[in-house]
């Protein structure tokens, strides 16, 4: 097939590229790129006044399967990334066996190939069974494909444990990427701790349960030097410590999910389990502090950390319903609402924290918007209003706090591989091709 | 007319400083009934109350009971352990099942914080919440402030001190809401480990010394202290607590100073048998009120009639 979109913003972090351009797409190769292209095509995208970037990647995804396909499968996952505008997603290995084998990863790799949407890279388990004691065979894994090894969900609790793994991924090149917790400190908390827990009645987590392994993992990475990723990151003493880090020449790299820029714990309405978030949406102190991370750099990434649930388990007791929020479908309009459109961060900057700097950190290569590269596009409106309904959720879950919420800035094309995989109709409804 | 038009009682800090009132001066002809020889109203006549306890309590269960019956409401207890819960039936499905017999009103306590919210948004039950983990207990605080209200006379300017275990108490944050409505003066005063980030936010003031934090006072409300907490770490052992924050005859020297305590008392921990069951305590008073409040509450929330059938013979 062929395919010609027109007069968009072509943002492109890989190339530098920021200019209104053609893209003529045929046979899954870009083939021309340029103004006014004089290509008369069988589909023709009018991309006039939108932003055209290179395929997003999702660092930091739940798909669920093998073992809670309740939630969420691969299928439906990366058809919720489609419609996200992510063509890539990078899937995190606590299902249920987890992730921790190379079958394991080939069975990802399989269903991914025969089920999916878009690209998947799976991370697997640090530690065996995600229990924190053995190291997995980082060796065996690699040779299958794995992109990083991460135990989260689970914080890595034992230092020493942390430490070798630092150091026997580094044969590899390949990062750990943490979940910053000190279990003792969250204490079984639910939300965090300050005000809101207090009048609430809710166990809080306190901000130094994720501080104080930031600050560990920091020093463990500089003495092994070796490299990590810090999932979720949620304080100001954490994004403080990462900067000083980066400043020594550390190799650690971290990210921001959107709830966390987007919320904080005063936006929680009563006991509503969609904002159960771990680590929790904290203050607005700290929101402030990741913004000014993510606006100096400090901040690599901006992830989903998509974390489906379904509607039994959630609508419990605050205190028996999991942790989790989807996330996938909402992180373009929430990185548009609040970071670019405040001025905070330049299209070019937002994007290359979802492309560029993502790859980077997983030695990943994907595809940039360059004659003869393979196309990986996504195309966003910026202008484009939706009340972000239940309806227009891909994922098979809804445990997402900006339900109902008017939402602004949707992806309305995703291209992978020159292949139209999602084409968003004007009514804001997401359609699934394939 | 009544004057309150509400379908739950959830907790105290979504009441108005008007409702709280309403629901005070509605206990008084309550408490007033007794008195009398026959100690029964008909405003719940007809009407199905389900107590769902998914913790154990003995005088709360049966406060409302005897509320319940005097107001001649049909009446089920249920108690449920926690632990079972989570391993069964969803909290909802099991609400849903009592709303499937017509129950009117579901009064519920429960260890987790906000699950009477959880049944009031997604069900049509009345719900009363009778105290939801360390969140709120509202007719504890409206029983506290009933009482104060009939000792002194007055509530607004009135300094009071809650002590203990101010993390843990549902009480604590309840009376904290109602006292603060009402313009009264709260602290809390109890070990650092014991108070909760940011409470000062509420409007209270904070003190870790005992006898400081008793200057001025009018009212002391002690709260009990849990063993479990020593077991978590909290303090280092019960006898400190107790030389630290226990009130006695020689820690509550002012004899004028009104002594509340919701129950159930440790004495010799928190509290000695000296203030305990001096004139100064107003504990057994306590639960009569709390028995006026929970009448008046059920009566404003699903009654039916006019308070003044209520025929009381001075």
């Amino acid at each position: 097939m062929e395919l010609i979109i027109k007069n968009g913003r072509v943002v492109d972090p890989y190339t530098k590229k920021d200019e209104v351009l053609d893209i003529y797409i045929k046979d899954g190769i870009i083939k021309k790129i340029g103004k006014n292209l004089d290509i008369k095509c069988e589909k023709e995208f009018n991309a006039k006044n939108m932003i055209v970037t290179p395929g997003l990647i999702d660092i930091h995804t739940h798909l669920r399967e093998p073992g809670y396909e309740s939630k969420e499968r691969i299928s439906t996952g990366t058809k919720s990334a489609a419609c996200g505008g992510f063509t890539a997603v990078v899937c995190m290995p606590n299902t249920n066996p987890p992730i921790d084998n190379q079958a394991a990863v080939k069975l990802i790799h399989y269903i991914a190939e025969n089920e999916g949407f878009v690209k998947v890279y799976p991370v697997a388990a640090v530690t065996k069974g995600l229990a924190g004691e053995e190291l997995t065979e980082f060796g065996d894994l690699y040779r299958v494909g794995v992109v990083g090894f991460s135990d989260d969900g689970n914080p890595i609790k034992n230092s020493e444990i942390m430490r070798r793994a630092l150091e026997y991924a580094k044969m590899f090149d390949l990062p750990i990427m943490d979940h910053c917790e000190d279990i003792q400190l969250s204490n079984d908390g639910t939300i965090n701790e300050g005000y809101y827990s207090t009048i609430k009645g809710l166990k809080g987590i306190p901000t130094v349960s994720e501080s104080v392994i930031v600050a560990r993992d920091i020093l463990l990475t500089k003495y092994t030097q070796s490299k990590i990723h810090l999932l979720h990151i949620t304080t100001k003493d954490s994004v403080e410590l990462i900067k000083i880090a980066k400043e020594e020449k550390v190799k650690v790299t971290s990210e921001v999910c959107p709830h966390h820029f987007a919320l904080s714990d005063k936006d929680i309405p009563g006991y509503d389990t969609n904002y159960k978030v771990n680590p929790p949406l904290r203050s607005e102190e700290d929101r402030k502090a990741l913004i000014a991370g993510l606006k100096d750099g400090t901040i690599d990434v901006i992830a989903s950390d998509h974390a489906p649930h379904t509607i039994f388990e959630k609508e419990k007791e605050f205190n028996y319903a999991p942790f989790g929020i989807i996330g996938l479908e909402t992180v373009v309009p929430l990185t548009f609402m609040h970071l670019i459109e405040p001025g905070h961060l330049s299209i070019m900057e937002a994007i290359s924290k979802l492309t560029i700097n993502p790859a980077k950190i997983l030695n990943i290569k994907r595809n940039n918007i360059t004659e003869g590269e393979v196309a990986d596009i996504t195309v966003i409106n910026p202008n484009l209003e939706l009340i972000y309904k239940k309806e227009l959720i891909a994922s098979k879950s809804i445990n997402s706090p900006f339900i109902n919420k008017k939402l602004k800035a949707f992806p309305v094309l995703t291209i992978v591989q020159g292949k139209i995989i999602m084409e968003r109709e004007k009514d804001g409804t997401p359609l699934i091709k394939k | 007319m009544k004057k309150f038009n509400r379908k739950h009682l959830l907790d105290i800090e979504t009441l108005s400083r008007e409702e709280i009132e309403t629901i005070l001066d509605t206990a008084v002809p309550f408490k007033k009934l007794f008195t009398q020889s026959v100690k029964k109203a008909k405003f719940l006549l007809g009407k199905t109350v389900v107590n769902i306890f998914y913790e154990p309590s003995t005088r709360t269960r049966t406060s409302f009971e005897i509320a319940e019956k005097r107001l001649s409401a049909d009446v089920v207890n249920i108690s449920v352990s926690t632990s079972s819960v989570q391993k069964g039936e969803s909290l909802l499905d099991t609400i849903r099942t009592l709303q499937a017999m017509k129950a009117d009103i579901v009064v519920m306590r429960h260890s987790c914080p906000g699950a009477p919210h959880l049944i009031a948004k997604r069900l049509n039950v009345s719900v009363i919440n009778a105290g939801d983990g360390t969140h709120e207990h509202p007719t504890q605080a409206l029983l506290d402030m009933f009482t104060i209200k009939e000792k002194l006379g007055r509530i607004e300017g009135v300094t009071v001190a809650l002590i203990g275990d101010i993390t843990f108490s549902r009480v604590a944050r309840s009376n904290i809401w109602g006292l603060k409505k009402l313009n009264a003066n709260v602290r809390v005063i109890g070990p650092s480990t014991l108070i909760p980030k940011d409470i000062e936010k509420m409007g209270v003031e904070v003190y870790t010394s005992l006898e400081k934090g008793l200057e001025g006072v009018d009212v002391v409300n002690i709260l009990r202290i849990q063993r479990e907490r020593q077991q978590q770490k909290l303090f280092p052992t019960i006898r400190e607590y107790n030389r630290l924050f226990g009130i006695d005859e020689n820690t509550l020297k002012d004899r004028g100073i009104l002594v509340m305590h919701p129950g159930p008392m440790n004495r010799g921990i928190e509290i000695s048998d000296y203030i305990a069951d001096s004139p100064q305590a107003v504990i057994c008073e306590q639960v009569t009120n709390g028995v006026a409040i929970r009448m008046a509450v059920l009566y404003l929330i699903a009654g039916e009639g006019d308070l003044n059938e209520l025929s009381l013979e001075d």
